[in-house]
């Protein structure tokens, strides 16, 4: 009836796991009181769950990956813990199946549901705003994406209490991954989880495509779109060209463990290393997709606080494309120890070192925007610039390991490890708090604390420092990645080290959070009632602070690069047309829709039936999703009508858009 | 003004013709489907020579049924175009017939590709058997479920021409619908000369 769920599946003799679920289990509950007290349940349901805005869909997303980080977060204390402890006679505290989860964990969910929905969330937000436009070109599919990524989180954190995650790292490889190797539910937790989630990236990674190539504001032609547009297209491209071979691959191991197929196994004519070379055939692109979005965040706010037109706009746009393409031919670099022989090697470690060109080309631009400007050393650019510095030094034991002599020696050391955390925090995480800072007051209407900003930035460089460049060193010295234990005892005061700085980015977070309290707190203050605080360029600081559901009343007409730059100057020269009473149209918007949760729903129960192999309930499931599917295309109303009036009035309290 | 509106993607000051937005992403997610049709592909490649002592493809597959079941799917999507045609010409008969004949051969050919599965099943030719045959069941399995979904897809259009006539959402589906279908036939073209033709070749 329940398939392999029983009650031993509860992991009661491991007091650590017991204790981190039921402070989980607390946290829902008070929050989910505290909803009930303040009889918040209409309002969430009607303008947060089940709405189809972008910004509101782009700040859930954001949400769901700050929730997420903690527990990522949390798992890398963990093991910084376990390996400053663990040397020589000493075993630490945690078992070796334990910290094999923990790191499967921490890579699977800082990559996929931290790092991922940050970045599509920003995307979300910003690019309908930036492109004049009022939503994305399919809302009720965006809302659907959101909540099949929600899903995937969901059941990774479902794993804490029922069952176990998989022990076989972030990429799951077999032949360890088979049935055979891996027989509990730990690799199926991973499997469905990512599969659910992948699929609403891929719905997502179509929707942002199609947004951006066919409904940009009357104008905006390719060459005048803002730098992060460009970066997201980039960024969506490959998603889309991507994601389905993961899709593809995570099937072939599903099949295999289900239904006794032989893609991967060791017997039947198995071939383990076409698994590894499809995973990363999506998994190369994949660290572009996260990449590439932060380069435009901080060409944008490199501009802004610069105060001039961001240097090499086109070169800029060339070297983004540039990247997007040589992507897809560098997968091999992951595992040149395979033995593929000198000349596939040359070619692939060739590939990867002229990625870094274009890469170079971007890290100039920016130098020299900030060059002859009048830089203001805000939050923003103060990640910036801790970005340029830091990310070329990850960039640059990225060639290093692209040579694939070296790569021999370093495979598989805390060498590695420290490359892609300098590429990932310094690039990724690091640019996604400078969007958050910067995109924060046309979200909420009110800046964010400078302070702590400054605090928690401060704390996130030195804590990176210290928790990776022990690493590298120790990845030279011969230390390999994912010890639970070592006999090495040299090792230790470096992993002590590391260990503090991964302190360090905790307080890190923590500054992170007690800014976010303050601000809102001290909101009065700071509020943004220009719809422009840091005296922007790009069109999605032309809409009041936070924008009306409609974003823009007319879509704003572009003429050239940094649109509302140009809007604010011609008003500034006087060439703005005479002030006259704005006759407002009703405006047709999309209507809320619960297709989007209902479908997360199914999502997760058949997900959840699938891993227990419960398999009524996975019938059930699909059912579900078929019916809500179908119900969606019955519907008749999709749109609803804002009527003139109702925004004329909205903007007599509201400055109203500059006319270009 | 003239050259803003050239560059517009929409008309000036007004969203983006929706029947063409539908069909553009409709068309990536068919190009994200055949990327997705590549690794397997690709997989299928690699393992061919995989048979762990098992049949390999001469031995199993026939060409006659297969050449059948090709021109089914293949006549289909001339159907489907002729049901196109009627759409945008609003012309209910003939969408029911193009319809309704489409959806006879789609049919025919999902039925011919089951009865090979069966026979290659009593013959012990699983996917459990070997690396090929996990391949093989994959791919060519994938496909069938995608003719099962257009299928499964076809019969609700159906149900919604009769329901909603030929409303703007009712004419952009049976657009995606046609888009799919043919998709579908170009797949298949890969997969009949790719698997079946080069599989046939002995040695």
């Amino acid at each position: 009836m329940l398939g392999k769920l029983s009650w031993s599946v509860i992991p009661v003799d491991q007091p650590m796991v017991m204790i981190a679920s039921g402070l989980m289990i607390l946290a829902i509950l008070a929050m989910m009181i505290g909803i009930t007290v303040k009889g918040l349940w209409r309002y969430l349901w009607r303008e947060w769950l089940t709405s189809v805005d972008h910004k509101r869909i782009g700040v859930m997303y954001c949400a769901l990956a700050m929730v997420m980080l903690l527990r990522g977060v949390t798992d890398a204390i963990m093991m910084r813990a376990q390996q400053a402890l663990a040397a020589g006679s000493a075993q630490g505290y945690l078992p070796p199946e334990h910290f094999d989860q923990l790191f499967s964990a921490h890579g699977t969910i800082m990559i996929f549901f931290v790092a991922m929905p940050f970045v599509v969330g920003l995307m979300n937000f910003v690019l309908p705003l930036q492109l004049g436009i009022r939503d994305v070109a399919f809302p009720t599919l965006n809302s659907v994406s959101f909540w099949l990524t929600a899903s995937g989180a969901l059941l990774v954190n479902l794993s804490l209490v029922i069952g176990n995650f998989a022990r076989t790292g972030w990429l799951a490889y077999p032949p360890l991954a088979e049935l055979r190797f891996s027989p509990d539910v730990g690799v199926d937790y991973y499997l469905w989880a990512l599969q659910i989630s992948g699929i609403g990236t891929l719905l997502g990674g179509i929707n942002l495509m199609t947004t951006i190539l066919k409904m940009r504001a009357p104008g905006m032609g390719y060459m005048r779109m803002p730098m992060f547009c460009w970066t997201a297209l980039a960024s969506n491209l490959l998603i889309v060209a991507a994601f389905p071979v993961l899709t593809a691959t995570f099937a072939m191991l599903l099949l295999d463990r289900y239904l006794g197929f032989h893609f991967f196994t060791v017997d039947g004519g198995g071939n383990m290393m076409m698994y590894v070379n499809l995973i990363w055939v999506w998994g190369h692109p994949e660290v572009y997709i996260l990449i590439l979005p932060v380069f435009g965040v901080f060409s944008e706010v490199a501009a802004t606080f610069s105060g001039k037109p961001l240097f090499g706009y086109r070169s800029m746009v060339g070297a983004t494309m540039a990247i997007c393409i040589l992507s897809f031919i560098v997968w091999l670099h992951h595992f040149f120890t395979m033995g593929a022989g000198g000349d596939v090697n040359g070619f692939f470690g060739i590939m990867t070192m002229i990625i870094a060109v274009p890469t170079g080309v971007k890290v100039f631009n920016w130098m020299f925007t900030f060059y002859g400007g009048r830089l203001r050393l805000s939050v923003p650019i103060l990640w910036t610039a801790g970005f340029m510095v830091t990310f070329v030094l990850g960039g640059a034991t990225g060639v290093m390991l692209a040579i694939p002599p070296i790569d021999f020696i370093v495979h598989d050391t805390v060498f590695l490890v420290a490359h892609f955390h300098n590429v990932i925090i310094a690039g990724v995480i690091f640019g996604v708090f400078a969007g958050y800072t910067y995109w924060f007051p046309k979200a909420f209407g009110f800046t964010l604390d400078e302070g702590w900003g400054r605090a928690a930035f401060w704390c996130w460089l030195i804590g990176f420092y210290l928790a990776f460049m022990p690493l590298y060193w120790l990845g030279l010295a011969g230390m390999p990645r994912r010890l639970q234990h070592y006999q090495t005892v040299a090792w230790q005061p470096w992993l002590e080290l590391a260990a503090l700085g991964a302190l360090i980015v905790v307080a890190g977070i923590a500054c992170l959070l007690i800014q976010l309290m303050v601000s809102i707190r001290t909101r009065a203050s700071r509020l943004d009632t220009t719809g422009d605080p840091w005296n922007g360029r790009t069109l999605e600081w032309a809409s009041p602070s936070p924008p009306p559901a409609w974003n823009f009343s007319e879509l704003p007409v572009v003429d050239g690069e940094d649109a509302f730059w140009r809007m604010k100057q011609m008003a500034r020269e006087g060439h703005a047309g005479p002030a006259q009473a704005v006759a407002y149209r009703s405006i047709e918007m999309p209507k809320n829709s619960p297709t989007g949760i209902v479908t997360a729903f199914f999502a997760v129960l058949t997900g959840f039936a699938l891993i227990w192999h419960i398999w009524w309930m996975a019938g059930l499931g699909l059912l579900g999703a078929l019916v809500t599917m179908l119900a969606f295309a019955w519907r008749d109303m999709t749109e609803s009508e804002i009527p003139g009036d109702v925004i004329a009035q909205y903007y007599q309290t509201h400055p109203s858009e500059p006319k270009g | 003004m003239t050259t803003i509106a050239a560059i517009a993607p929409g008309r000036h000051g007004l969203p983006p013709d929706k029947r063409i937005v539908v069909g553009y992403g409709f068309w990536t997610f068919l190009l994200s489907d055949m990327v997705m049709f590549s690794a397997l592909f690709a997989t299928y490649a690699v393992l061919t020579r995989a048979t762990a002592g098992g049949p390999g493809g001469a031995q199993l597959f026939h060409l006659t049924p297969v050449a059948i079941e090709t021109g089914c799917l293949l006549l289909s999507s001339f159907t489907c175009g002729l049901m196109t045609l009627a759409v945008n010409g609003g012309n209910r008969t003939g969408t029911w017939l193009g319809g309704a004949v489409t959806f006879a051969l789609g049919a025919a050919f999902l039925a011919m590709e089951i009865r090979e599965f069966a026979a290659m099943l009593t013959l012990g030719a699983t996917p459990q058997r070997s690396a090929f045959l996990s391949g093989f069941f994959t791919l060519v399995g994938c496909h069938g479920t995608h003719v099962g979904i257009g299928l499964l897809w076809l019969a609700v259009m159906m149900a919604q021409v009769a329901g909603k006539g030929f409303r703007p959402s009712v004419q952009r589906r049976l657009l995606c619908f046609s888009l799919f279908w043919h998709a579908l036939d170009i797949i298949w073209v890969a997969l009949f000369s790719i698997v079946y033709l080069m599989g046939s070749i002995d040695g």
